[in-house]
Order: structure tokens, then sequence, then C-alpha cells
């Protein structure tokens, strides 16, 4: 799946996205954060406060606990601060 | 109805916008604008980088105006809202509603406004006036709160 990342999360990780195929155990939005952490210490660090992280799938906002199955994109940002 | 949605990097002219919505329409009694700009923060800012989320910047503020149009009988509604490098004085958003009257105008442009700031995927990061690295703008609990008060 595509894996987006946009602000600080971006910059943190040091890539706008990725293509990456998480293990089939990995089922959930949180499950995902875990295992992205588990990747190295960019990831730990953009990660550090996993709970307050923002996310879309296919470019709707999600919860932590929605199923990643179906996703083509996730997308991962800091709470918006637009208008 | 059909609202018109940009996100774009120019500028756009408020009163051609606003010109725009009311246009050939004359069941139309009110049109309400309402202007976001950067502000220099008491001089300290030299400038707002906007990053967004293509598409789904489009999406989501199109969902949003489907809200509005649910709650409130609109005859117009434009939303415009830039990305890039934005200097203080300039305009960053725009939205604009029309309703014959005005009470509707009003509120849906107040209820829009409170939406994009919390759901449309647009990050704010800062640029000094002393040349230094500013930083990402963090959201602001204020803002989650205007948009609860809508639930």
């Amino acid at each position: 799946m595509k894996l987006v990342y946009f602000a600080w999360v971006r910059e943190r990780i040091g890539k706008a996205e990725e293509e990456l195929t998480p293990p089939a155990e990995v089922a959930s939005v949180a499950e995902l954060i875990a295992w992205l952490k588990s990747r190295g210490e960019e990831y730990d660090y953009a990660f550090e406060r996993g709970d307050l992280i923002r996310v879309a799938i296919d470019r709707e906002h999600c919860r932590h606990d929605a199923p990643i199955a179906a996703a083509r994109e996730i997308a991962f940002f800091p709470p918006m601060t637009g208008g | 109805m059909q609202p018109t949605i940009r996100v774009q990097r120019q500028d756009f002219d408020l009163a051609h916008e606003a010109a725009r919505l009311g246009e050939g329409r004359p069941e139309i009694g009110a049109v309400v604008t309402f202007t976001g700009l950067c502000r220099d923060e008491q001089g300290q800012l030299s400038a707002l980088e906007l990053e967004h989320y293509p598409g789904m910047a489009e999406e989501e503020i199109g969902r949003v105006v489907q809200e509005a149009l649910a709650r409130w009988p609109l005859l117009g509604l434009t939303v415009i809202h830039r990305f890039g490098v934005i200097r203080p004085g300039e305009r960053i958003v725009l939205v604009a509603t029309a309703a014959t009257h005005r009470a509707a105008a009003f509120a849906a442009a107040e209820f829009l406004m409170d939406f994009l700031k919390t759901r449309a995927p647009f990050w704010k990061k800062t640029h000094l006036s002393d040349g230094s690295a500013g930083d990402w703008v963090a959201a602001h609990e204020a803002d989650e709160d205007a948009a609860g008060r809508w639930r």
C-alpha cells in the first residue's frame, strides 16, 4: 500500500511517500503505526505521540481502530491548521 | 446549486467571487463573505507556508460543503483555499455564501470556517522575520471547540 506523510510527520520520517507491505497481522491503523515505529528511529520520532497523529484512508479521515485491509493509500499527518 | 471549491496557489479576487455568486440570481437577498488573512504576529512573522494534501483537500472541503448545504437553504457557495507561501496581509481562504435571507448565509459561512479549520488537510509552517526557521503552527483547542458547538 502507498503511505503518504505530511507536515512534520513528513519531515521527521524524511520522505513524502513510500510503498510498503506490512505483515498480514497488521490489521488496524493503530497496529500499522506500531509496526512503522519499529522500522527505525525516524519513524519512532514521527510517531512518538502516535495517538495524536491524524490518519486518512483513501483520502477520508479515519480513526485509529479503522481496518486497513482494503486501503490503497494511507496518510499520516498532524492535526490540521488550515483556514 | 453547484458549489465552487478551489484549492490553488494563486490569489483570488474577493469582489469578483462575491459578484459571481449573485449574478443573474434575483432571489438572492444576502451574500456573506469571510476572508482569512495571514497575520504578521507583531512583526515576528515574514510568511506562512501552507502545505496541503492534494486531492483530499478538495474532497474534504466538498464533504463539509455538502453538510452546510444540508443544513441551510443556500443559493450559492464558494470556498477557495490557497497553499504555498503567503505573506502577512495576503489572503489565505475565502468562504462566500448566498441565501434569500442573511441568517442562513451568516451561519453557513461560520460553520464552513469552523470545519475547514479542523478537517481540511492543510498545515501552516511559519517563516520568521529574523530569517530563522520557524515551526509548524500547533492546532488550537479553541478551533476544535468552535467546530464542536455545531454538533
